[in-house]
């Protein structure tokens, strides 16, 4: 078992997101487990929500959509495109939550070969410094984060 | 809910009075009067951010004697929560499961399926 655990990198006041996380597994399974849809929809997002994979055209212009699904059947859908046939070297795709149409990162996936294991590395280039900053927990404006602990301690509160 | 009522909902908890005026519905029904008094806003600017706050389901308003009194309600506000679940957290509870993922496919060995009870994911 690898005790990795993802590394973020958010350069203040820049566009980009990086991020580095190790898994066990060899380059080509995982290569494998993200662009097979049968195999994303057994891992990708909280286990809590339903994965259903609408659209994964694995290759240049080709589009993906999938939507996680809540157990009172909310969903939350995601949509893009690769650009360029991706390869265990780069995959590169627009991704857009369906919530905020407009809205787009250009991902690039990185795996680096490490034997037994794999090094994920992933790029997402957002539009713009607030878009990026919106993704990350503790990148939030202050005034979101405080509104966002109020509402904890009111959902808290609620389930009390 | 669909995801364009998910960006409504968002837009309606982007403002910190409205943000205030849940929080204080959580501790029961509130007349505009009420819900007013810890800011130091008028009575109409209150009503707008209570009506933003109805058209995004996250209230509802009722009547009694000359009173309006606003309710809240929790589920909207759990579904964008949920969707708030933070960043990291999804990608590490992701990461988790494809290191599980190729476990299980390692063990199956090269070219094999996964074993069935893996196989849950959908594809049409």
């Amino acid at each position: 078992m690898t005790t990795a655990t993802m590394r973020i990198t958010a350069e203040p006041g820049g566009t980009l997101l990086e991020t580095q996380r190790q898994v066990n597994g060899p380059r080509d399974l995982v290569f494998r487990a993200w662009t097979d849809p049968l195999l994303l929809a057994q891992w990708l997002g909280p286990r809590r929500l339903t994965m259903r994979v609408d659209a994964y055209d694995v290759r240049h212009g080709g589009s993906w959509r999938y939507v996680h699904v809540d157990t009172d059947g909310t969903e939350y859908g995601f949509r893009g495109v690769f650009h360029g046939d991706p390869t265990p070297d780069r995959i590169v795709q627009t991704f857009e939550f369906e919530g905020a149409p407009g809205h787009v990162s250009l991902d690039t996936l990185i795996l680096e070969d490490q034997g037994a294991r794999t090094l994920v590395r992933t790029i997402s280039s957002y539009q713009t410094v607030e878009a990026r900053d919106a993704m990350l927990d503790n990148g939030m404006a202050d005034g979101m984060e405080q509104g966002f602990q109020q509402l904890d301690e009111l959902l808290a509160r609620l389930q009390a | 809910m669909p995801t364009d009522q998910l960006s409504i909902v968002f837009g309606a908890l982007a403002d910190p009075t409205r943000r205030a005026i849940l929080a204080s519905l959580a501790g029961g029904e509130r007349s505009v009067g009420e819900l007013g008094a810890p800011f130091a806003i008028s009575q109409p600017a209150v009503s707008k951010h209570l009506r933003v706050l109805e058209g995004a389901g996250l209230i509802t308003r009722s009547r009694r004697a000359t009173a309006r009194l606003s309710h809240l309600r929790a589920e909207p506000l759990r579904d964008a929560t949920t969707w708030l679940l933070g960043y990291r957290e999804y990608w590490e509870e992701s990461f988790e499961r494809l290191n599980e993922l190729l476990a299980a496919l390692q063990a199956a060995g090269p070219g094999e399926q996964p074993p069935a009870a893996m196989q849950e994911g959908r594809v049409p």
